[in-house]
């Protein structure tokens, strides 16, 4: 089943779907395995795995340091496909890869596409590779069968969200503010013309993303989007709370 | 040569290097960036603005002066040096920022930020926005605000923010990173000035277009003063701005070698330097918003780098130089820390001249390579920077026991102030 459509099978269900996120090896990997299984518990749909990188200028803060602690423990991307393997084989959720276009290009981009495909993943977001340098990268995901995710934003023209849609698949990150991963967003008026503006370039599904914290942000987003996003504010709890606490946030926020 | 005309192949690529990877959130900023920009490169009165603001501002033209003691003492070539350290504030970097500066008017935005290494470059910008009212914040790696403390001073002093990067590196790159995150988030009023020919297009042509003011005036300076063309000229390159303003003015002159000079460091094989071309550690990869060779292991995250010279202590290179070296048309060599030391002693001792260490990269390589040259051939140096700045850096690598006697005198002195 491709990703859209398992999106559709998901909502029939509910009407806000929840994809997570999880910056590889940071702390560990065992405590990546550790909140993916709470995440799995609480229902979550979609899981972005992170692939550290050492110039994450699309993150802020908080991801930047994971990024960086990655790293220095010497994660490297064999692991994270191998993570990537065993959690696509041990959970019921789907998962994208995550990271900066360096690492595709380094690997080559077939390598990267099959690697993905191998290791369970349905797709992934390069959030530094814009479309005007992907037709290749497209061409290869479509003959795997895996999917890129498009993002969509505030700054983003019709004439350029058109371009946009035309090269969706899957599903189109909608990105729901300007900035970088981390800081909260103001729920708004905004947003949900956003989504509606992106709604008219494409069918795929809107996840919405950067910024989303609490269960009055899922309230919000729901009959707009079709899922909510969550990073930071998850890598936050785990920080500060740990397991339980990062149980407590999801089960709240997917109450 | 116009390397700059993309109507046979992709517009902002250089060969394979080049091109624009930025989140897609900066993607009308950019193009916004580059019609203005297109629009100022059209119009002659743009560029004679931009001229006669660096006349009366800058001190421009910079001289060119003959090295005639240092040039008999090595019995080679003719060694003449383009003095671009003579511009207000100290180095080529504000030409480009000058030249931001009255694009940013055209494009009606009121903050500008800037990334720094040694520092010249933020120093230059926030001496910009004094002058034309703009809001400023520097963004600067901890690990050069602690070995560019002068120039800190004075940012701080002309009005801007200077902001401390601490991660990664914490130096130039890092710095590009936080540029980069301040840019995503405020680019409805806030221009990025972009220090070096690095970065998405159209920042390396359009950087290497202001800095080629010093390639122009330099070529008719010495054909008048050393009565024909040079037959080498050195440039340090760290992003490869000022090496792109002077090799522009010869271009088209075959005749002419141009060389590019590297910050080696600990040198070949130490894995603690910045030579991108010059050694074999670099390879292609796409990271700062453009495609390159990078300072990189097999995955792509970016090496260390090292100089002694902050403004040359980068992974990438100018996308421009990655394919003219390809091409042959710019040889490239690195210079390592202690031949830098060297040449400045000497430089300073028979010429009175002090090159900022980052300039002194070029010095070296001429030095090394004159006296094989013939005394009626004509080297020509590109002095970017004075190295008054680096004093706190050069103190300690002659290991001056007076200025560090006057250090620590200064700080008993600050330290009783406290009490
Ligand atoms: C004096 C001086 N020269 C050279 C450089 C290196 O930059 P570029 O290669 O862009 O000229 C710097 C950078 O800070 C500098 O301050």
């Amino acid at each position: 089943m491709g990703l859209q459509a398992y999106i559709e099978e998901r909502k029939k269900d509910r009407d806000l779907l929840v994809m997570a996120h999880v910056v590889c090896g940071y702390p560990s990997f065992e405590d990546n395995m550790q909140e993916l299984e709470i995440m799995a518990e609480a229902g979550v749909d979609l899981v972005e795995l992170q692939f550290p990188f050492s110039e994450p200028s699309a993150d802020g803060p908080l991801f930047v340091k994971a990024n960086e602690q990655s790293l220095k423990s010497g994660t490297t991307v064999d692991q994270c496909f191998d993570f990537m393997k065993r959690a696509s084989e041990r959970f019921p959720f789907k998962i994208l890869m995550m990271g900066y276009y360096n690492t595709a290009f380094k690997m080559g981009e077939e390598v990267f596409v099959n690697r993905i495909k191998a290791s369970g993943g349905v797709g992934y977001i390069l959030p530094d590779l814009p479309v005007e340098e992907s037709s290749n990268l497209h061409k290869l995901s479509e003959q795997a069968g895996i999917e890129p995710i498009i993002l969509m934003t505030p700054t983003s023209s019709d004439k350029r969200l058109a371009i946009l849609g035309k090269a969706s698949r899957g599903m189109v990150y909608v990105v729901a503010r300007k900035g970088v991963t981390g800081s909260k967003t103001n729920m708004g008026d905004d947003v949900i013309s956003l989504v509606e503006r992106c709604r008219q370039h494409t069918d795929v599904p809107m996840g919405v993303g950067f910024g989303i914290s609490c269960k009055a942000d899922m309230d919000f987003l729901r009959g707009t989007a079709d899922l909510a996003i969550v990073g930071t504010a998850a890598l936050k709890t785990w920080e500060s709370s740990g397991a339980e606490g990062l149980r407590v946030f999801f089960a709240e926020l997917m109450a | 040569m116009d390397i700059f005309d993309f109507s046979d192949g992709r517009e902002g690529y250089y060969g394979e290097y080049g091109g624009v990877f930025l989140p897609e959130i900066l993607h009308a900023t950019i193009e916004e960036l580059l019609v203005c920009f297109r629009e100022c490169k059209a119009d002659p009165k743009f560029w004679q603005d931009y001229v006669s603001l660096l006349q009366n501002y800058s001190g421009r033209p910079t001289p060119i002066t003959h090295l005639e003691n240092l040039s008999r003492q090595l019995g080679g070539a003719q060694i003449y040096v383009k003095r671009d350290d003579l511009n207000h504030t100290g180095s080529h970097k504000i030409n480009n920022v000058m030249g931001q500066g009255l694009l940013c008017q055209r494009l009606g935005k009121r903050r500008v930020i800037a990334e720094t290494g040694a520092g010249q470059h933020g120093f230059a910008t926030a001496t910009m926005a004094a002058k034309f009212g703009y809001d400023c914040k520097i963004y600067m790696g901890a690990v050069d605000i602690a070995r560019q403390r002068p120039n800190v001073f004075w940012m701080e002093n002309l009005g801007a923010e200077v902001a401390s990067v601490e991660d990664g590196q914490k130096t130039l790159k890092d710095a590009v990173n936080a540029c980069m995150r301040d840019w995503v988030t405020n680019m409805a009023d806030t221009h990025y000035i972009l220090g070096t020919a690095c970065g998405p297009h159209p920042f390396p042509e359009m950087v290497s277009w202001f800095q080629s003011i010093i390639g122009m005036e330099a070529r008719e300076q010495i054909l008048k003063q050393a009565g024909k063309l040079p037959d080498r000229v050195y440039a340090c390159v760290g992003g490869g701005s000022n090496a792109m303003g002077i090799f522009q003015g010869f271009f088209d002159d075959d005749s002419v070698e141009l060389i590019g000079c590297e910050a080696g460091g600990l040198g070949v094989g130490s894995y603690m330097h910045s030579a991108r071309l010059a050694y074999d550690d670099a390879t292609v990869g796409v990271a700062q918003g453009y495609k390159t060779y990078f300072l990189q292991n097999d995955e792509g995250n970016m090496n260390e780098t090292h100089s002694v010279a902050a403004g040359l202590d980068y992974i990438g290179i100018n996308p421009i130089f990655s394919y003219l070296w390809e091409q042959g048309k710019v040889r490239f060599e690195a210079a390592t820390d202690s031949e830098v030391k060297e040449a400045l002693k000497l430089t300073m001792r028979t010429e009175g001249l002090i090159p900022a260490l980052e300039s002194t990269h070029a010095f070296v390589m001429a030095i090394k390579e004159a006296p094989t040259m013939a005394k009626n051939e004509v080297i020509l140096i590109n002095q970017s920077g004075r190295g008054d700045k680096d004093i706190f850096t050069i103190a300690d690598a002659l290991d001056d026991s007076k200025w560090k006697s006057f250090i620590a005198g200064k700080a008993d002195q600050y330290r009783a102030e406290k009490k």
